[in-house]
């Protein structure tokens, strides 16, 4: 199925949002908008959207430091991106 | 359609430490400043610096800036210019107390002061006991200077360009910068930035390297607009690199992993660092592990399909002093490199990690063009941070010195800049046919049909950068790497776009970094190629001696005829004794 102009653009404004100050966030979230953000529920994509919003070490710190998020409504999110596979 | 403008009294293209603290210095003293930030401010690289900042406040151990000038001077190799690292050294103080009066949340000792921390290469009493002169914020130090200049220039009503993206300097016929020409990136239109003062603070560049731990913004964007505008760089060929980061993909793996008595090996599983360094084996400095890194890749003995790293092996350390002493580095393992070091040997290969020179200034952050050891600077035209060289790392840069350098010369850079703009308040008029040079570089993008496509010539520019300009410099290898990078130049022109959008047109975006990253990669690979000697960063197995009689000097880069010229070190301080070259030994 073509994916409509309107969506390419999205995923690429978000390609670009992923461009963080930190190395490790820049590999982990690009990857994990090109293997998973399309199959995610709405709800779930809402919840990326509002983590990329986050200061670069909180990301970091729940992405790649093992520390889990406050919010529950994160959790099942930061689950998906620490298990894209970047290796 | 018109080519939208803007005026503004200075425009600053980079939003890390550097641009953020000057901008905070203009606009405080009310002057109209322009940020301009390919992402949003707090994500650019500046967060990622974890250690902190030197200044000799003394709040720990007795200290003293002309200890901290005597550290950085033996640090730079005596590559440094002893009057830029004594400013920087005595105006380290009054820069982190103004960051704290801004709001800085430094760590704190229990009577109040500052926390400082121990860092290598600091002394007391000019090479005695350790010193501790890092000022920390926990480990987040750079995110927290970041986002307090931040929120203080929302304060102060500076103008925020957030995604946009620097394309070009705009100049008139005698030279002088007036502005930038700048990408909107979300629509894709062109605005020109006029500006009575320009500032360049747009970081690194080690993205040219195909294995860094530099963000994917750090592609030198500011340094090739400068060569580009037939101005140059300095010392390039001073690129540090840190001996293990995770193979293929950059990422550090702490010292302190061999530290806690990880140890390399290669394919054969051989402790291959007791043949280099007897005594210090895997402890030896940084710049002989990535060496021998290198020498047993080159020779057949590296890991994996490709034969392209060798292996850290942790795993007959206890799984509870993994997790106890080196948090963090096993959850990046198992993300980033696929393997559990409690149970299998991390992939790890050299990773560029900062670079030393840049865009010469002189101690007020004023670009100097010439190679003229009396030589004036550009008017109105100003670099500081990563992107600049104001000559304080000379060929290696100390720790915590990094974080102090965009800071302090940021800040100077804005004090000179309100001067400047108090004598020179009107705008030069535009130089229409360079405002159309700059247009015509962009429109090229808009050339379509068939052609190499970006990613791939970036791949290939980016590992000939790392086989023949990085870790491992020898004179045949690196005069093929010239040649090649040379050739992918040329490649350029047969690049094509895959996207002619306008909007969030990443691909258009990452032709222009590419284009940047290839400019700057020249002067690297270019300089370091002439350098015969071993200085700092830079080592020749060819010519393993420093040489003070011969190369004692600067090199500058121009791109037109990828010509060199070399001035002199300037080792004369402010007000003190010149520290004289020593051999380096810590």
């Amino acid at each position: 199925m073509m994916i409509p102009e309107s969506e390419l653009k999205n995923i690429e404004r978000l390609r670009w949002q992923c461009r963080r100050g930190m190395l490790e966030l820049d590999v982990l979230l690009e990857a994990f908008l090109d293997q998973h953000y399309e199959m995610l529920s709405p709800r779930l994509q809402r919840h990326f959207l509002q983590l990329l919003e986050f200061p670069d070490p909180v990301i970091h710190s729940w992405c790649v430091g093992g520390e889990n998020p406050d919010d529950e409504e994160f959790v099942e999110l930061v689950d998906s991106i620490r298990a894209t596979s970047v290796a | 359609m018109a080519l939208e403008k803007q005026r503004f009294d200075t425009l600053i293209l980079g939003a890390g430490g550097a641009g953020l603290n000057a901008a905070l210095q203009l606009a405080n003293a009310n002057l109209k400043v322009a940020v301009v930030s390919k992402v949003f401010p707090t994500r650019s690289h500046t967060v990622a610096a974890q250690g902190g900042v030197n200044a000799a406040l003394a709040n720990v151990l007795p200290d003293n800036w002309h200890w901290h000038m005597f550290d950085t001077v033996k640090g730079s190799d005596y590559l440094g210019d002893q009057d830029a690292i004594e400013y920087m050294c005595r105006e380290a103080i009054p820069t982190v107390y103004e960051l704290e009066h801004n709001g800085v949340p430094f760590s704190r000792l229990d009577n109040g002061k500052i926390y400082q921390r121990a860092f290598g290469g600091q002394s007391q009493n000019f090479g005695g006991d350790q010193a501790a002169r890092t000022c920390a914020a926990a480990d987040r130090t750079g995110h927290a200077i970041l986002h307090t200049l931040y929120q203080q220039n929302i304060r102060a009503k500076t103008h925020f360009f957030d995604e946009y993206f620097a394309a070009d300097l705009i100049q008139d016929q005698e030279g002088i910068i007036l502005g930038a020409l700048v990408l909107d990136i979300a629509t894709g239109e062109p605005l020109l930035i006029e500006a009575k003062t320009t500032l360049l603070a747009t970081g690194g560049c080690g993205q040219v390297f195909r294995t860094t731990s530099n963000a994917h913004i750090n592609t030198g964007d500011g340094k090739a607009m400068i060569l580009r505008a037939g101005l140059p760089l300095m010392d390039m060929e001073f690129f540090q690199f840190h001996p293990t980061g995770i193979a293929g993909k950059g990422m550090l793996i702490t010292e302190g992993v061999r530290g806690e008595g990880g140890y390399l090996i290669n394919k054969d599983g051989e402790r291959f660092m007791e043949k280099y360094a007897p005594n210090a084996k895997d402890l030896a400095s940084r710049d002989v592990v990535a060496r021998s890194i290198v020498t047993e890749v080159r020779e057949g003995r590296g890991c994996g399909p490709e034969a392209d790293h060798v292996m850290l092996k942790v795993n007959h350390l206890d799984e509870a002093v993994i997790a106890k002493r080196l948090p963090g580095i096993r959850e990046s393992s198992k993300i980033f490199a696929g393997v559990d070091p409690v149970k299998d040997p991390i992939p790890v290969f050299p990773t560029a990690h900062y670079v030393m020179g840049g865009i010469p200034t002189d101690r007020f952050g004023r670009v100097m063009p010439t190679s003229d050891d009396d030589g004036d600077h550009l008017p109105g035209l100003y670099a500081a941070g990563e992107c600049a060289c104001a000559s304080v790392h000379g060929a290696n840069r100390l720790g915590g010195n990094s974080l102090l350098d965009i800071l302090v010369f940021g800040r100077l850079a804005g004090k000179n800049i309100i001067d400047y703009v108090k004598d020179n308040p009107s705008h030069r008029p535009l130089d229409e046919a360079n405002v159309e040079w700059a247009m015509g570089r962009l429109g090229r993008w808009d050339t379509k049909g068939d052609g190499i496509t970006v990613s791939d010539l970036r791949k290939e520019f980016r590992k000939t950068m790392e086989d023949h300009a990085g870790v491992f410099r020898v004179e045949d290898m690196m005069q093929e790497g010239v040649e090649k990078v040379r050739a992918i130049r040329e490649k350029l022109a047969d690049v094509r776009l895959t996207d002619y959008s306008n909007t969030f047109n990443t691909n258009r975006t990452e032709a222009l970094e590419l284009e940047n990253m290839i400019d700057v990669g020249l002067s690297i690979a270019t300089s370091a190629l002439h350098r015969k000697e071993s200085r700092g960063a830079h080592s020749r197995p060819d010519y393993p001696k420093r040489d003070d009689a011969e190369w004692m000097k600067h090199t500058l880069y121009w791109q037109e005829g990828d010509r060199l010229d070399y001035k002199g070190v300037r080792s004369q301080p402010l007000t003190v004794e010149s520290f004289p070259p020593k051999e380096r030994v810590y």
